[in-house]
């Protein structure tokens, strides 16, 4: 396989990348991990660096049409941004002292039991109407958006913001430590946690996890993770690919939404306990 | 917008299921305000949406264009690289000793000759720093917004990316 083979079929994986990451709230991770060390035999370091790549590119590409579209909830991806960062920026530091194994096992059951949480709300449709969560209240991190599948405009409450900040300081420091999965703890720390609408957990992840990969991309970069060759079809692609996906958000159900993520989820979850327990 | 910690409580609420958060509550239950004041929070809150859309936008297309001038400038400089049925392995590329720019003073002379590969890393350092910048146009368009709490909330999330840059050595 020359170069051109290998940028073109990788670009052409990680369109497909961008349109599953964009319409769940993921980074592509899941897709371009496993596609790079399976069928393309790359080094697990490089591919993990590609795959910081195609969360930031999932991020931007999506984010961009989400807060167009009044889909995402800016007040609460930046106030929750203070948990993923410091979660990122603290996960650098870790390495060193929680062995990979332990966290991919940790990782696996945490992402096992979210993705039976949010099949459990699979039929809950109508956001809360009301809210008592003091932190909420006084950052005012309630919203509302317009659902085009639904023709109606949808105001919603959050709550269990803390329990929200402790998943999302999780996620980030999850996301640094494996480069991965940073979407996959934030889609169900706003959906079943904080009561979040499911699209509206969905965009404001994609909004999210941009800066929570950029926290931990300057390592990444030093480290020399980020090989061209790689990087840029896995850029290109993937932004293509979340800019389509992002039209699609709008127009399926909450609940396609929800089973479509809770499929990728088992996915990932069963990749990361083969990975902890048979490595 | 003179008033925007008044205590009082959205009307939106019944007061029996939402005791009032002493202390707490404040412009997130924003007082009723008057139709103008109302359509002008609004106005404000729709230009911060697409200014932080228009940066995510700018950000990706001038990322993308970089970037395939970049892999353009690879596959030209090395005729190898091209045909489909070559003898020449992508895996040459994509081993951990390949080498390719992971510093600021290689890059920029991987740049400075002219070499896609820098030219690459460059567009995907822009794609990068996109989100960072838009954590900035957030900070400013909190202080637009009169809104200190969540402008502090915006800083710190700024301050902690630009230290995780300095504390990856970048």
């Amino acid at each position: 396989m020359t170069p051109l083979d290998f940028v073109v079929s990788l670009a052409l994986i990680s369109v497909a990348a961008g349109v599953l990451g964009s319409l769940i709230g993921l980074g592509g991770g899941v897709v371009i991990v496993p596609v790079l060390t399976l069928l393309y035999h790359v080094d697990i370091r490089l591919a993990i660096g590609a795959s910081i790549v195609s969360v930031i590119a999932t991020s931007s590409g999506a984010a961009a049409a989400y807060v167009r579209e009044r889909m995402t909830n800016l007040r609460a991806g930046m106030f929750l941004e203070i948990a993923t960062t410091t979660g990122a920026v603290s996960g650098a530091y870790l390495t060193t002292i929680l062995p990979a194994r332990f966290l991919f096992v940790f990782f696996g059951l945490v992402l096992a039991y979210s993705s039976f949480a949010t099949f459990r709300r699979r039929h809950v449709a109508e956001p809360l109407s009301v809210s008592n969560d003091r932190i909420a209240n006084y950052f005012d991190l309630h919203g509302s958006y317009y659902d085009p599948a639904e023709d109606r405009e949808i105001s919603y409450k959050v709550v269990g913001t803390k329990l929200g900040l402790v998943l999302m300081y999780v996620a980030g420091l999850v996301s640094a430590l494996l480069g991965i999965g940073s979407g996959a703890l934030k889609v169900p720390a706003m959906d079943s946690a904080m009561h979040l609408p499911m699209k509206v957990s969905s965009a404001t992840s994609n909004f999210m996890i941009g800066v929570t990969a950029a926290a931990s991309a300057g390592v990444y970069f030093i480290r020399g993770q980020i090989d061209p060759i790689i990087a840029a079809p896995v850029a290109a692609g993937v932004l293509l690919g979340a800019t389509f996906g992002a039209r699609v958000l709008g127009r399926v159900t909450s609940k396609t939404v929800r089973l479509v993520f809770v499929i990728v989820l088992v996915v990932i979850s069963l990749e990361m306990l083969q990975k902890g327990i048979f490595p | 917008m003179t008033d925007m910690h008044g205590a009082d409580r959205s009307p939106r609420q019944p007061p029996s299921a939402n005791p009032p958060a002493e202390g707490l509550a404040r412009s997130g239950q924003r007082r009723q305000l008057s139709p103008e004041e109302a359509a002008q929070m609004e106005e404000k809150i729709r230009k911060v949406e697409l200014a932080i859309s228009l940066v995510l936008r700018i950000g990706v297309v001038v990322s993308v264009a970089v970037i395939s001038v970049g892999l353009g400038l690879m596959f030209a400089h090395h005729g190898a690289y091209v045909p489909i049925r070559g003898q020449f392995s992508y895996r040459k590329l994509t081993s951990r000793s390949t080498p390719f720019p992971h510093s600021f003073s290689s890059l920029g002379h991987a740049i400075a000759r002219g070499e896609g590969r820098g030219i690459v890393v460059l567009g995907v350092l822009i794609l990068i720093l996109t989100p960072v910048l838009r954590v900035a146009v957030g900070v400013l368009s909190f202080v637009y917004e009169k809104d200190p709490p969540m402008t502090i909330v915006t800083l710190y999330v700024l301050a902690v990316l630009i230290g995780s840059f300095f504390l990856a050595g970048v």
